[in-house]
């Protein structure tokens, strides 16, 4: 995998045991980059990590919680001392709770925050110092289209995407003197266990639910691929230049009305 | 190669972000067709095309006629067999305020930033709604989203460019055509230093002031085909309707 777009780099990709996270590791780990999977999930984390290695490609299994500075300081140490290098952060891991501010407890509320948001922070705080001893890294961050317009019953999740938006030109301001890129992705609807999971949050049956969000103007849900090949550009030095931006990977749903 | 079989049209291709981003395509396995209304740079154009292996033609064309768009559409399907990407890239800036700028500055920033998309586009997706796919991406700018000083006609076209865009993602994303448009900030081409010298600026102190963003320097052609390559290519096969902002920073600011 020399001859890779990110050959030599090393990766670190939270919630990259399933998914978009999942699907990232694996695209980012094609084009050569050596990739730690971080998640909460230790079995899905080495089954990601199980699958880039037989591609021919180097992973590792790094199980924690993004919502513990511990857990993230540890993370970083790990893969620069494996990989020599911390080049490319996914700051992926997120939640969902589909209820309106009337009905989500306060938990539930922080969780979603500490998930969405406050991992970013942490991942980053931790991760900054060794792209800036290089000179250069480039951080990609989870938001949502929901982080552009609201959906129903999401106060939360739109909240703590609205404010990935944010955070991530506030940083990019902050990190581009210094050579760190820093971007977000916007995605719309994707086949991933967080869409099935807001069905059943939601009580409706998946192929309604599916349905629904298929009405876009490509006239369908993303795939967690598609979702990756947008990572690996802003990952890549194709997005040299790109520094603070929202790219929306959303076959159009944000455009407008249909 | 990521345009392999593919076939493209420039517009504006003859200098700056669409001579290369003609150039990349062309590395990525595109038979492109160049458009200007430079002969000589056009030809240039398809000459470095060709000395790197790769098949181009120059369609002398003005994106303001509907005649010459026809053409361009006519000659690329004819050449080279169908058409898959077209660039709306072609065009101009003329530093006024409201006050300062004539009508004919107007028409013409409007003209051919704005209308030149609409022109090119109409005649390009029958032959893409034939094919059931194709892919349209518009050059806008970070003065698309926000303003700029100076530059009254030269904003309103590319917001109007940036609208469009989604609008045209909405109407024909259903037949299989994606349209999504760059936002790029600052970059080292041709306009520049035009721009510099219209302003009655040095272009050390220019430079300055264009450099003023997070990632410390304007951006290079290059850096701007790279974004156009990632819309242009299946990689955003789920991306329809977006404005891809590649300015080093200076719209987070």
């Amino acid at each position: 995998m020399s001859g890779g777009r990110l050959a030599g780099r090393g990766a670190l990709v939270t919630g990259g045991g399933s998914g978009i996270g999942r699907a990232a590791a694996l695209r980012l780990a094609r084009e050569g980059a050596a990739v730690a999977i971080v998640d909460r999930n230790e079995t899905a984390a080495r089954a990601a990590a199980e699958a880039i290695v037989a591609a021919g490609g180097r992973a590792l299994v790094l199980p924690g919680d993004v919502t513990s500075d511990a857990d993230c300081r540890r993370a970083v140490e790990e893969t620069t001392r494996a990989f020599g290098g911390l080049a490319i952060l996914f700051n992926n891991a997120g939640i969902t709770r589909r209820e309106t501010i009337l009905e989500i407890r306060e938990a539930d509320w922080d969780r979603v925050m500490e998930v969405n948001v406050k991992a970013i922070f942490l991942m980053s705080r931790a991760a900054i110092p060794v792209m800036r001893r290089a000179g250069s890294g480039s951080i990609i961050n989870t938001a949502s289209g929901w982080g552009l317009s609201a959906g129903p019953k999401a106060a939360a999740y739109c909240a703590s995407k609205g404010a990935v938006v944010q955070l991530t030109r506030a940083m990019a301001v902050d990190h581009g003197p210094e050579g760190i890129r820093v971007n977000c992705i916007c995605p719309g609807d994707t086949d991933t266990p967080l869409l099935r999971n807001e069905a059943y949050q939601l009580g409706e049956p998946i192929d309604q639910f599916l349905g629904a969000a298929s009405q876009r103007p490509l006239r369908r849900v993303g795939t967690p691929e598609e979702i990756a090949e947008a990572v690996l550009y802003l990952a890549s030095d194709d997005a040299s230049f790109v520094n603070g931006a929202a790219l929306i990977v959303d076959g159009g749903g944000q455009a407008g009305s249909v | 190669m990521r345009l392999k079989d593919k076939v493209a049209i420039v517009t504006g291709g003859t200098s700056g972000i669409g001579r290369a981003t003609a150039l990349l395509f062309a590395r990525e396995g595109a038979r492109v067709a160049v458009t200007g209304r430079d002969d000589r740079r056009g030809r240039e154009v398809v000459a470095a095309i060709e000395r790197a292996g790769g098949r181009a033609i120059f369609v002398r064309s003005d994106v303001r006629l509907a005649v010459d768009c026809r053409r361009t559409v006519e000659e690329t399907v004819r050449t080279f067999g169908r058409l898959d990407i077209l660039f709306n890239n072609a065009g101009v800036f003329h530093p006024h305020t409201t006050v300062e700028c004539t009508e004919e500055e107007w028409d013409d920033q409007i003209d051919v930033n704005l209308k030149g998309v609409f022109l090119m586009s109409r005649e390009a997706l029958p032959a893409m709604i034939r094919q059931k796919s194709g892919v349209i991406v518009n050059n806008s700018s970070g003065w698309g989203i926000v303003g700029g000083d100076a530059a009254v006609a030269y904003c309103a076209s590319k917001g109007g460019v940036v609208l469009m865009t989604k609008a045209m993602a909405i109407d024909h994303g259903r037949q299989g055509i994606r349209v999504n448009c760059i936002c790029p900030g600052d970059v080292e081409t041709p306009m520049l230093p035009d721009d510099a010298k219209k302003r009655g600026l040095t272009w050390e102190d220019y430079l300055k002031g264009a450099a003023n963003r997070p990632l410390g320097r304007i951006g290079t052609p290059e850096e701007i085909a790279g974004a156009v390559l990632f819309l242009a290519s299946d990689d955003s096969s789920f991306m329809t309707g977006a404005a891809l902002v590649v300015d080093g920073g200076g719209a987070a600011d």
